[in-house]
């Protein structure tokens, strides 16, 4: 709870940041949109349509489609004016927000000016206003309560739909929600929401009171509602203007424990060297590596088997130090990004079951299981079954399993031991393997490819000797019993520590050798 | 009576697939107080909006004091008219003092003499001083159209547009109100065009008729002279009703009682 609270300020000054600039652009958008759409029925339809079709595109697919456009936006002006821009956290997180709070107002505002009546319009003309004198003296002032109906909906929606904005690398509130599922700490889980809850109250009463004041003509209200509003938001990003040194590094890590525990090991490294260090997690496996080629990250751990298959589209599977090699000598050709070395560990995908299981069915190697798939049920995390491992996997035993069922990895484990699936993919380095007995079957055909953990350097980082000596001495230094024990000291139930915590006694047992 | 005020000439519209107006030409002299009488759909309150320009006329001309209103913008035209709404349409979210001022707001009035002048107004069309600070939703009917002559006047205007003026009223208030408003002209020496249905209240109020029937004048003249020597069964129609009712009701009452 305290380590919650020491990290607040932060998070919250991020999360102000980030919904209000989007609900001003929105605002500064849709209010002249709808203005123009009120007065004119062919454009209308298509812009309430399409603001619709945003609405119905999951925040979180939203937030993660402008990635891609926006690097691919930055290239083009880097290639054009030599000058690129970040493509990674706000400027995506902030777009998609604001696209994202458009609706609301939008159509609120058309139907609001739509639906004064007829006769005042009238009167309005006849008492000599000009178009633009009826729409803000007596279209605007009689929409108001509606057009305001449409802001707090907004709001509301817009700082609820920023936390999604930790996985394209924005923090956010957001990033105790997604760590706390990783790591199953609930708190954090639960603090965030009800921080991202709290603050969504907040500003809807205090959008509220100006309505109230407004509609009474009580300029006081108006003015309270409004200067509590600014007061909250410059109070919120008092903690921005206070640590406004740029991050002379930024180290990645993708959404789990084990990543989160080896980018604090980095970064402790780089930071008992004098340097300050930014973290960017919670990163997609696919965002993670292409924010390092454009230089967003610095350094990050990937894992040679993901990249051989996903960043190189390789099919085949040479072996372990044939991989490893090939991805040295082609990430530096083909992207000019550094393969630092492995850490010394394998995280490859294993198929594991309880020991009861195995032993009654008899099942040792995937070949075994691949007999006995049509009568077991297999559970894997969100991205196995549509990886290019899986398939394969599958096409070198053949399974045909009674059914499939996706889980976040710690519900996958608690399918496993309550027995709604026989068989798991787990990672080898998990904790919780050999915390809770499981058997990891065996590949006799060599379908798995190997799954070195990689420390990867970005291009612009390639030469910095700082980096590089923080980092070297990593490489060859981490057993796979160590990570285990890492990973179970932030995955388990009772005592869980912080992955920084984690990453310390790991450190710890590292200088040991 | 000093030279022509309003002239329309050959004035046409439509309205879709429905004339409106066919041909209409027609003076009214400055001083005049002109009713506009026929059925729904007469094609009157669309002649009465050409003055304004809240029509345009598909063809013809409307001119004021031999100036074509077409010419320049609507709304400085329609700042120097008044015009009194059927359905009265003040500005809810304003006070009867900012309904009666927002037209010499808009002529950039110095906010003195527009205060000055609301409360001439309000004591010209006899409401107390107090109503100037409520909302329209807080007055009774006949006090919200007293607001809305109130507030057509209020720019000192020569011309007074009504559209159906008192048809929401009850028929105490109507009386009254017609009265003051007949009063108002006569005082500020206006030229006033109300548009009615009511032959009776166009009798009672205007010096000169002009009955209007699918969009083209079909009867023009003084009341008496209309009442007196009209043949044509559709004037007749509008006459004669008014005049079997009051018939009827002496009747009922018992005679001269």
């Amino acid at each position: 709870m305290n380590e919650a609270v020491a990290l607040l300020p932060g998070y919250l000054a991020w999360h102000v940041l980030l919904s209000a600039g989007a609900l001003v652009l929105g605002l500064a958008i849709s209010l002249p949109l709808a203005v123009l759409a009120s007065r004119s029925p062919r454009l209308r339809w298509p812009l309430l349509a399409f603001a619709g079709l945003i609405q119905t595109i999951p925040s979180l697919a939203l937030l993660a489609l402008f990635f891609p456009v926006l690097l691919a936006l930055s290239s083009a002006s880097n290639a054009l004016f030599g000058k690129g821009f970040s493509a990674l956290g706000f400027l995506p997180s902030l777009l998609a927000l604001t696209l994202y709070s458009m609706l609301p107002t939008l159509r609120t505002t058309v139907t609001g000016i739509l639906g004064v009546d007829p006769a005042v319009r009238e009167a309005a003309d006849g008492v000599g206003m000009t178009p633009r004198q009826k729409l803000w003296r007596v279209e605007l002032p009689l929409a108001l309560p509606v057009i305001m109906a449409g802001v707090r909906t907004a709001t509301v929606w817009t700082i609820g739909a920023a936390t999604l904005s930790t996985p394209v690398g924005q923090t956010s509130l957001g990033n105790y929600i997604f760590a706390g599922l990783q790591t199953e700490n609930w708190i954090f889980v639960l603090f965030g929401c009800a921080a991202s809850a709290g603050l969504a109250i907040a500003a809807d009463q205090l959008l509220g009171l100006m309505e109230a004041g407004a509609a009474h003509s009580d300029r006081r209200l108006v003015i309270a509602g409004a200067a509590g509003l600014l007061a909250g938001v410059a109070l919120a990003l008092l903690p921005l203007a206070a640590t406004g040194k740029p991050a002379s590094y930024t180290i990645g890590a993708k959404n789990f424990s084990e990543q989160y525990i080896l980018a604090e090991l980095m970064a402790a490294r780089l930071e008992a060297d004098g340097a300050h260090v930014a973290r960017k997690e919670d990163l997609g496996s696919a965002v993670a590596y292409r924010a390092l080629a454009a230089g967003e990250i610095d350094a990050y751990v990937d894992y040679s088997g993901t990249l051989w298959a996903n960043i190189l589209n390789r099919q085949d599977n040479p072996g372990r130090q044939a991989v490893l090699t090939g991805l040295t000598t082609e990430l530096m050709a083909r992207d000019g990004v550094v393969v630092l070395g492995s850490l010394g560990f394998e995280n490859a995908y294993a198929f594991a079951m309880r020991r009861d299981r195995a032993a009654a069915l008899g099942v040792t190697s995937l070949a075994d299981l691949a007999r006995l798939s049509p009568r077991l049920k297999l559970g894997s995390d969100i991205e196995f079954l549509s990886r290019p491992e899986w398939k394969n996997v599958d096409a070198a035993y053949g399974f045909s399993f009674a059914r499939e069922t996706s889980y976040q990895p710690t519900f996958m484990y608690r399918g496993l031991a309550s027995g709604d699936v026989d068989v798991i993919s787990a990672f080898s380095s998990d904790g919780r393997i050999a915390a809770n007995d499981l058997v990891v079957l065996t590949d006799p055909r060599g379908a798995l490819p190997p799954y070195d953990a990689v420390i990867l350097i970005s291009p612009k980082r390639a030469a910095d000797a700082r980096l590089l000596k923080a980092l070297k001495p990593l490489v060859g230094a981490v057993s796979v019993e160590a990570m285990r024990t890492a990973n179970y000291s932030v995955d388990r139930d009772e005592g869980k520590l912080s992955p920084a915590a984690a990453a310390v006694e790991l450190a710890r047992t590292l200088d040991q050798h | 009576m000093a030279g022509t005020a309003i002239a329309f000439d050959d004035v046409s519209k439509r309205f879709g697939g429905h004339a409106a107006l066919s041909g209409v030409s027609l003076t009214i002299a400055s001083g005049e107080f002109v009713a506009l009488v026929g059925a729904s759909g007469s094609g009157k309150t669309t002649l009465l909006k050409t003055i304004n320009r809240l029509v345009a006329p598909d063809s013809g001309t409307v001119t004021l004091g031999g100036v074509d209103v077409a010419a320049g913008p609507a709304p400085e035209i329609r700042r120097k008219i008044g015009y009194v709404f059927q359905e009265i349409g003040l500005f809810p979210h304003l006070t009867v003092a900012e309904n009666i001022g927002v037209t010499p707001g808009l002529l950039g009035w110095p906010v003195e003499r527009i205060a000055a002048r609301v409360s001439e107004l309000l004591d010209l069309v006899s409401l107390p001083a107090a109503v100037a600070a409520r909302r329209p939703a807080a007055l009774s009917g006949g006090q919200r159209q007293r607001v809305g002559v109130a507030r057509a006047l209020a720019a000192e205007p020569a011309l007074l547009l009504m559209d159906e003026p008192f048809g929401a009223l009850d028929p105490i208030t109507r009386e009254a109100l017609g009265a003051d408003v007949r009063a108002l002209h006569d005082r500020l020496g206006l030229t006033t065009v109300m548009v009615t249905h009511d032959m009776a209240e166009a009798v009672l109020l205007a010096d000169r008729i002009i009955v209007l029937d699918a969009g083209a004048v079909i009867a023009d003249g003084a009341p008496v002279d209309l009442v007196r020597t009209a043949t044509d069964p559709r004037i007749r129609a509008l006459i004669d009703a008014p005049r079997r009712q009051a018939a009827r009701l002496a009747e009922r009452l018992g005679g001269g009682a």
